[in-house]
């Protein structure tokens, strides 16, 4: 199972990737894996405030639908459209073409993105996928 | 995400026969009923698409196998079940459901006479224990009549899908060609004794075939190369023929097929009427069987124009959010049912559901559409008969 280690991870298997202010969001390939064949994605909105920890959209797959949640506060600047005609790319390319949203957060008093607490690295999520196993 | 996640194994679940195989297949296992079986393979989608346009390979190894034998066997399920069972010819198989004495369905059964003094019973692995003790108890009551559970001693494989009958044919010396949907021979599949009956559970055509666990890995291998399959004319590899497919595509389809699935349309709160399977019910047979006087009186009410109070009924979202087991069917601003069955479907592109609504809410000219409640938010969905997808 894939865990990039230039990524950031969340608990409920969301990866994150921040460059600059914006953050990619996606799911991991242990997420996609466990979930089986991804039917849809219902994502949030451009320009939707989305909150860290809270669901903004849905997972559809054969078995189970899954909440999405947001692993940052922030404004969401792009959806990934290509998930709606193609969203197979969630199980083909969860780290690449199957990416599914992207936020700007805000930068802090000092001019830096500060990393969102509570992510963890790739070596803290692959413990967790293993302890989950 | 990952709801399922969280979901414990809370005993050590059962192998089949044919772990090793699934192993190097690669399959996701998953606990179903006590037993460790494969949920798919690679994709569950491709499973079910290849089932539709070649054929798949399925263990059913967990379902359980129950023998009634000895002269009185026939009389004996005639009384324990609601199907006509003496009546079959040797090689004939029925669907046929085990029923308490109210009506409410204890199981869904395909029962074949193997021979004048010998039925194999066919039983979903979550009920095997009932069915068990059912017919133990039921067929107690009938001179000459012996219960067996073969379950440990048998293994199932269906091969499933157009390609089935030819891929099968190459390796059984049984003429297949006579054996019409619904009967079943005793034969050989690759040397190995086998019971091979004409039935499924996924709208194709296809056949199941019950040997000694030991020898199923064999029977596999030889439908489904290790290396893949083999063109007979060159030697070389030939074109995926039949590939292995597990319980996510048999769930998709034979939801498609609008066959019921014990537990979601099927309960013991639920008559074989409510269901749309009254056909099932034989009160034209001779004697008492066990459920009779209650089913009799639904037939009748039926008759009289008062019938169930709910039936089953297939639905087609217009959204792509999936209708799901459980989730509330609503009519304007009425709760009229619950969805029993949801899933995407893989042959019509978009989410099916089956359903029991209320009989006053499909009755005269209301033919829908209904909603159903998605987590909160009404998703239109219309009404179709059943089932969704028939071959051609």
């Amino acid at each position: 199972m894939s865990v990039p280690a230039e990524l950031h991870y969340t608990e409920e298997h969301e990866w994150v990737s921040i460059s600059g202010e914006v953050a990619t969001i996606g799911i991991t390939d242990y997420a996609a894996s466990a979930l089986g064949d991804v039917v849809y994605v219902n994502l949030p909105a451009v320009d939707a405030a989305v909150t860290a920890g809270e669901p903004c959209g849905e997972v559809e797959s054969t078995k189970s639908v899954s909440d999405l949640f947001s692993p940052v506060d922030g404004e969401v600047t792009e959806v990934n459209e290509e998930l709606d005609d193609d969203p197979g790319l969630v199980n083909a390319e969860p780290y690449g073409a199957g990416w599914m949203f992207r936020v700007r957060i805000p930068a802090g008093p000092d001019g830096e993105t500060a990393l969102p607490p509570g992510l963890l690295s790739a070596t803290e999520y692959e413990e967790l996928t293993k302890s989950a196993g | 995400m990952l709801n399922a996640y969280h979901a414990r194994v809370t005993s050590q679940p059962k192998h089949t026969p044919l772990r090793s195989v699934h192993e190097r297949l690669g399959a996701t296992m998953t606990d179903f009923a006590g037993w460790l079986m494969p949920l798919r393979y690679g994709s569950e989608t491709a499973e079910h698409l290849a089932v539709r346009s070649a054929a798949g390979l399925f263990d059913l190894s967990h379902m359980g196998e129950i023998t009634v034998t000895g002269p009185g066997a026939g009389p004996a399920l005639d009384y324990a079940l609601t199907g006509w069972l003496s009546r079959l010819s040797v090689g004939q198989a029925r669907y046929t459901m085990l029923c308490a004495p109210d009506g409410g369905i204890l199981d869904d059964l395909v029962v074949y006479r193997q021979a004048d003094d010998r039925f194999l019973v066919v039983a979903n692995a979550s009920n095997t224990t009932v069915v068990l003790a059912e017919l133990g108890e039921r067929c107690a009551t009938v001179a000459g009549a012996t219960v067996t559970d073969q379950t440990d001693r048998t293994a199932l494989i269906a091969i499933q899908g157009p390609n089935a009958s030819r891929v099968l044919a190459d390796h059984t010396a049984a003429a297949l060609g006579s054996v019409k949907y619904y009967t079943g021979v005793h034969g050989d599949v690759a040397g190995s004794p086998a019971w091979i009956a004409r039935t499924g559970y996924t709208g194709e055509d296809g056949f199941e075939v019950f040997c000694a666990p030991e020898d199923a890995g064999h029977v596999w291998e030889a439908l489904m190369p290790a290396g893949g399959p083999v063109d007979a004319s060159t030697g070389g590899p030939a074109g995926p023929a039949v590939v292995p497919a597990g319980l996510a595509a048999r769930d998709t389809l034979r939801l498609e097929a609008g066959m019921p699935l014990y537990g979601n349309e099927l309960g013991p709160d639920v008559t074989p009427f409510e269901a749309g399977l009254g056909k099932v019910v034989r009160l034209d047979k001779p004697g008492d069987f066990v459920g009779r006087a209650a089913l009799a009186k639904l037939a009748a009410d039926a008759a009289s124009g008062d019938g169930p109070g709910r039936t089953l009924v297939g639905l087609v979202a217009r959204s792509r959010r999936v209708p799901r087991h459980g989730y509330p069917v609503t009519s304007g601003d009425t709760e009229v049912g619950t969805v029993t069955s949801g899933a995407p479907s893989p042959t019509l592109g978009t989410p099916i559901a089956m359903a029991y609504v209320a009989g006053s809410a499909i009755a005269g000219e209301s033919t829908g559409p209904f909603g159903v409640d998605i987590r909160g938010r009404i998703e239109t969905a219309d009404l179709v008969p059943l089932p969704f997808y028939r071959k051609e």
